[in-house]
Protein backbone atom coordinates (compact mmCIF):
# COMPACT_ATOMS: atom_id res chain seq x y z
CA UNK A 1 0.00 0.00 0.00
CA UNK A 2 1.15 3.34 -0.81
CA UNK A 3 0.20 6.82 1.08
CA UNK A 4 -0.41 9.66 -1.36
CA UNK A 5 0.45 12.72 -0.16
CA UNK A 6 -2.23 15.35 0.88
CA UNK A 7 -1.38 19.03 0.52
CA UNK A 8 -3.22 21.71 2.10
CA UNK A 9 -3.20 25.09 -0.46
CA UNK A 10 -5.51 28.14 1.15
CA UNK A 11 -8.84 26.44 2.15
CA UNK A 12 -8.18 23.17 -0.56
CA UNK A 13 -6.57 20.03 -0.29
CA UNK A 14 -4.62 18.81 -3.35
CA UNK A 15 -4.23 14.98 -4.36
CA UNK A 16 -1.91 14.45 -7.03
CA UNK A 17 -2.09 10.95 -8.06
CA UNK A 18 1.26 10.25 -10.14
CA UNK A 19 1.02 6.43 -10.89
CA UNK A 20 -0.94 3.42 -11.14
CA UNK A 21 -2.60 2.83 -7.62
CA UNK A 22 -4.15 -0.38 -5.83
CA UNK A 23 -7.01 -0.67 -4.71
CA UNK A 24 -6.48 -0.61 -0.97
CA UNK A 25 -4.34 2.72 -1.69
CA UNK A 26 -6.95 4.20 -2.86
CA UNK A 27 -9.04 3.17 -0.03
CA UNK A 28 -6.51 4.72 2.31
CA UNK A 29 -6.12 7.96 0.74
CA UNK A 30 -9.88 7.92 1.20
CA UNK A 31 -10.27 8.28 4.72
CA UNK A 32 -7.09 10.06 4.68
CA UNK A 33 -8.43 13.10 2.72
CA UNK A 34 -11.33 12.85 5.46
CA UNK A 35 -9.22 12.97 8.66
CA UNK A 36 -7.42 15.97 6.67
CA UNK A 37 -10.73 17.82 5.94
CA UNK A 38 -11.47 17.56 10.06
CA UNK A 39 -8.32 18.52 10.93
CA UNK A 40 -7.91 21.35 8.68
CA UNK A 41 -11.32 22.91 8.00
CA UNK A 42 -11.17 22.43 4.19
CA UNK A 43 -13.76 23.70 2.05
CA UNK A 44 -12.14 22.05 -1.10
CA UNK A 45 -10.87 19.11 -2.34
CA UNK A 46 -8.65 19.17 -5.76
CA UNK A 47 -7.90 15.34 -7.05
CA UNK A 48 -5.02 15.61 -9.48
CA UNK A 49 -5.26 12.77 -12.48
CA UNK A 50 -3.60 13.64 -15.45
CA UNK A 51 -0.70 11.53 -14.91
CA UNK A 52 -2.93 8.46 -14.96
CA UNK A 53 -3.52 6.48 -18.06
CA UNK A 54 -6.59 4.00 -16.56
CA UNK A 55 -9.72 5.03 -14.58
CA UNK A 56 -11.51 1.61 -14.03
CA UNK A 57 -14.70 1.28 -12.29
CA UNK A 58 -13.53 0.99 -8.83
CA UNK A 59 -11.70 3.82 -9.05
CA UNK A 60 -13.88 5.58 -10.55
CA UNK A 61 -16.38 4.45 -7.84
CA UNK A 62 -13.61 5.77 -5.55
CA UNK A 63 -13.99 9.30 -6.76
CA UNK A 64 -17.75 9.79 -6.64
CA UNK A 65 -17.07 8.32 -2.84
CA UNK A 66 -14.85 10.59 -2.36
CA UNK A 67 -17.20 13.72 -3.57
CA UNK A 68 -20.21 12.34 -1.72
CA UNK A 69 -18.43 11.58 1.21
CA UNK A 70 -16.23 15.33 0.89
CA UNK A 71 -19.68 17.26 0.84
CA UNK A 72 -21.07 15.48 3.80
CA UNK A 73 -18.08 17.51 5.78
CA UNK A 74 -18.70 20.38 4.06
CA UNK A 75 -16.10 20.50 1.64
CA UNK A 76 -16.72 20.19 -2.39
CA UNK A 77 -14.50 17.92 -4.44
CA UNK A 78 -12.87 18.53 -8.22
CA UNK A 79 -11.79 16.45 -9.76
CA UNK A 80 -9.27 17.23 -12.42
CA UNK A 81 -6.44 16.11 -15.80
CA UNK A 82 -8.72 13.47 -16.96
CA UNK A 83 -6.82 12.42 -20.53
CA UNK A 84 -8.93 12.13 -23.37
CA UNK A 85 -8.17 8.50 -23.91
CA UNK A 86 -9.01 8.12 -20.44
CA UNK A 87 -12.40 10.03 -20.59
CA UNK A 88 -13.51 8.00 -24.01
CA UNK A 89 -12.84 4.50 -21.59
CA UNK A 90 -14.90 5.97 -18.84
CA UNK A 91 -17.84 6.56 -21.45
CA UNK A 92 -17.92 3.03 -23.33
CA UNK A 93 -17.52 1.35 -19.70
CA UNK A 94 -20.76 2.96 -19.24
CA UNK A 95 -19.05 4.78 -15.75
CA UNK A 96 -21.09 7.74 -14.62
CA UNK A 97 -19.11 9.73 -12.35
CA UNK A 98 -22.63 11.04 -10.30
CA UNK A 99 -22.61 14.24 -8.63
CA UNK A 100 -18.41 14.62 -9.55
CA UNK A 101 -17.73 17.86 -10.66
CA UNK A 102 -14.76 18.47 -13.35
CA UNK A 103 -12.30 21.12 -14.82
CA UNK A 104 -9.22 20.55 -17.76
CA UNK A 105 -6.67 21.77 -15.07
CA UNK A 106 -5.33 22.44 -11.67
CA UNK A 107 -6.21 26.36 -12.54
CA UNK A 108 -9.71 25.82 -13.68
CA UNK A 109 -10.61 23.15 -10.65
CA UNK A 110 -9.00 26.04 -7.98
CA UNK A 111 -11.24 28.72 -9.55
CA UNK A 112 -14.09 26.33 -9.73
CA UNK A 113 -13.87 25.28 -6.28
CA UNK A 114 -13.85 29.34 -5.69
CA UNK A 115 -16.84 29.45 -7.30
CA UNK A 116 -18.71 26.57 -5.63
CA UNK A 117 -18.03 27.84 -2.43
CA UNK A 118 -19.03 31.47 -3.32
CA UNK A 119 -22.30 29.83 -4.39
CA UNK A 120 -22.77 27.57 -1.08
CA UNK A 121 -21.73 31.13 1.00
CA UNK A 122 -25.06 32.95 -1.20
CA UNK A 123 -27.23 30.14 -0.69
CA UNK A 124 -26.56 29.86 2.81
CA UNK A 125 -27.22 33.79 2.90
CA UNK A 126 -31.07 33.20 1.36
CA UNK A 127 -31.71 30.33 3.29
CA UNK A 128 -31.03 32.80 6.62
CA UNK A 129 -33.04 35.44 5.22
CA UNK A 130 -35.75 33.17 4.40
CA UNK A 131 -36.11 31.84 8.02
CA UNK B 1 -4.63 -18.03 -36.27
CA UNK B 2 -1.15 -17.58 -35.04
CA UNK B 3 -0.77 -16.71 -31.42
CA UNK B 4 2.54 -15.92 -29.77
CA UNK B 5 2.76 -15.93 -26.23
CA UNK B 6 3.73 -12.54 -24.68
CA UNK B 7 3.35 -12.43 -20.75
CA UNK B 8 1.78 -14.24 -18.15
CA UNK B 9 0.62 -12.69 -14.72
CA UNK B 10 -0.44 -14.71 -11.57
CA UNK B 11 -3.33 -13.41 -9.75
CA UNK B 12 -2.70 -13.56 -6.22
CA UNK B 13 -2.67 -10.52 -3.91
CA UNK B 14 -4.04 -6.93 -4.61
CA UNK B 15 -1.07 -5.88 -6.18
CA UNK B 16 -0.96 -8.27 -8.92
CA UNK B 17 -3.44 -6.37 -10.68
CA UNK B 18 -1.34 -3.62 -10.98
CA UNK B 19 1.64 -6.04 -12.45
CA UNK B 20 -1.74 -7.27 -14.68
CA UNK B 21 -2.39 -3.57 -15.91
CA UNK B 22 1.68 -2.66 -16.15
CA UNK B 23 1.80 -6.11 -18.38
CA UNK B 24 -1.05 -5.12 -20.40
CA UNK B 25 0.60 -1.91 -20.69
CA UNK B 26 3.98 -2.61 -22.23
CA UNK B 27 2.36 -5.28 -24.59
CA UNK B 28 -0.05 -2.91 -26.19
CA UNK B 29 2.62 -0.16 -26.02
CA UNK B 30 5.25 -2.28 -27.68
CA UNK B 31 2.41 -3.77 -30.19
CA UNK B 32 2.29 -0.38 -31.31
CA UNK B 33 -1.41 0.41 -30.20
CA UNK B 34 -2.91 3.84 -30.25
CA UNK B 35 -3.50 5.49 -27.18
CA UNK B 36 -6.94 4.83 -26.74
CA UNK B 37 -6.92 1.34 -27.48
CA UNK B 38 -3.71 0.90 -24.77
CA UNK B 39 -6.56 2.91 -22.34
CA UNK B 40 -9.03 0.26 -23.47
CA UNK B 41 -6.65 -2.80 -23.12
CA UNK B 42 -5.28 -1.88 -19.75
CA UNK B 43 -8.86 -0.99 -18.42
CA UNK B 44 -10.63 -3.94 -19.51
CA UNK B 45 -8.04 -6.42 -17.90
CA UNK B 46 -8.20 -3.98 -14.96
CA UNK B 47 -11.80 -5.24 -14.80
CA UNK B 48 -11.43 -8.60 -15.37
CA UNK B 49 -8.88 -9.66 -12.71
CA UNK B 50 -10.07 -7.30 -10.17
CA UNK B 51 -13.25 -10.12 -10.69
CA UNK B 52 -10.66 -12.50 -10.67
CA UNK B 53 -9.30 -11.42 -7.61
CA UNK B 54 -12.67 -10.27 -5.85
CA UNK B 55 -14.94 -13.75 -6.61
CA UNK B 56 -12.37 -15.99 -6.96
CA UNK B 57 -9.00 -15.44 -5.25
CA UNK B 58 -6.88 -16.22 -7.54
CA UNK B 59 -6.18 -16.98 -11.22
CA UNK B 60 -4.04 -16.13 -14.36
CA UNK B 61 -3.75 -13.74 -16.99
CA UNK B 62 -1.56 -13.97 -20.48
CA UNK B 63 -1.34 -11.91 -23.17
CA UNK B 64 -0.53 -12.91 -26.38
CA UNK B 65 -0.14 -11.38 -29.89
CA UNK B 66 -2.37 -12.92 -32.42
CA UNK B 67 -2.63 -13.02 -36.17
CA UNK B 68 -5.03 -13.17 -38.34
CA UNK B 69 -6.09 -12.42 -42.10
CA UNK B 70 -2.89 -10.27 -42.42
CA UNK B 71 -4.05 -8.38 -38.85
CA UNK B 72 -2.47 -8.73 -35.24
CA UNK B 73 -4.28 -8.07 -32.55
CA UNK B 74 -3.61 -8.56 -28.59
CA UNK B 75 -5.29 -11.64 -26.80
CA UNK B 76 -5.88 -11.61 -23.10
CA UNK B 77 -7.24 -14.81 -21.73
CA UNK B 78 -8.05 -14.59 -17.69
CA UNK B 79 -8.30 -17.84 -16.07
CA UNK B 80 -9.74 -18.77 -12.93
CA UNK B 81 -10.97 -22.11 -11.18
CA UNK B 82 -13.57 -19.69 -8.57
CA UNK B 83 -17.24 -20.31 -8.15
CA UNK B 84 -18.14 -19.57 -11.82
CA UNK B 85 -20.65 -17.57 -12.72
CA UNK B 86 -24.37 -19.11 -12.52
CA UNK B 87 -25.67 -16.74 -15.24
CA UNK B 88 -23.86 -15.23 -17.45
CA UNK B 89 -26.22 -13.07 -19.32
CA UNK B 90 -26.81 -11.72 -16.01
CA UNK B 91 -23.33 -10.92 -14.95
CA UNK B 92 -23.14 -9.13 -18.67
CA UNK B 93 -26.05 -6.53 -17.43
CA UNK B 94 -24.72 -3.09 -16.74
CA UNK B 95 -25.73 -2.09 -12.76
CA UNK B 96 -25.68 -5.88 -12.11
CA UNK B 97 -23.31 -6.82 -8.94
CA UNK B 98 -22.90 -9.46 -6.26
CA UNK B 99 -19.51 -7.68 -5.19
CA UNK B 100 -20.04 -4.16 -4.23
CA UNK B 101 -19.27 -2.42 -7.24
CA UNK B 102 -20.67 -0.24 -9.84
CA UNK B 103 -21.95 -3.49 -11.85
CA UNK B 104 -20.07 -1.64 -14.99
CA UNK B 105 -17.01 -4.84 -15.11
CA UNK B 106 -18.39 -7.05 -17.61
CA UNK B 107 -20.95 -5.45 -19.56
CA UNK B 108 -18.10 -2.55 -20.29
CA UNK B 109 -15.36 -4.78 -20.61
CA UNK B 110 -17.08 -6.18 -23.60
CA UNK B 111 -17.63 -2.59 -24.86
CA UNK B 112 -13.39 -1.65 -24.95
CA UNK B 113 -12.69 -4.79 -26.58
CA UNK B 114 -13.36 -6.05 -30.47
CA UNK B 115 -14.03 -10.11 -29.36
CA UNK B 116 -15.02 -11.01 -25.98
CA UNK B 117 -15.57 -14.38 -24.88
CA UNK B 118 -16.94 -15.80 -21.72
CA UNK B 119 -17.04 -19.26 -20.72
CA UNK B 120 -18.06 -20.40 -17.03
CA UNK B 121 -19.20 -23.24 -15.45
CA UNK B 122 -20.97 -23.10 -11.51
CA UNK B 123 -18.76 -24.51 -9.27
CA UNK B 124 -15.61 -24.92 -11.95
CA UNK B 125 -14.49 -21.09 -12.89
CA UNK B 126 -14.38 -19.18 -15.46
CA UNK B 127 -12.50 -18.34 -18.64
CA UNK B 128 -13.09 -14.84 -20.07
CA UNK B 129 -11.08 -13.83 -23.34
CA UNK B 130 -10.85 -10.54 -24.66
CA UNK B 131 -9.21 -9.57 -28.59
CA UNK B 132 -8.21 -5.88 -29.43
CA UNK B 133 -7.55 -5.50 -33.25
CA UNK B 134 -5.04 -3.42 -34.85
CA UNK B 135 -6.46 -0.04 -36.60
Amino acid sequence: MQKIPIIKIGENLIVSLQFDIDDSSAVGLQGDLLLMIQKTGATGVLVELSALDMVDSFMGRMLSDITRMSATMNANTVIVGIQPSVAITLVELGLRLEGVHTALNVEAGIALLEKLRTAKAGSGHETDSDK
Amino acid sequence: MRQIAINEVTIEREEHLLRARQAAREASSAMGFNLVDQTRLITAVSELTRNVYNYAGRGVVTLEKVEKNARSGLMVTVTDRGPGIADIELAMTDGYSTGGGLGNGLGGCQRLVDEFDIRSKAGEGTVVKIVKWQS
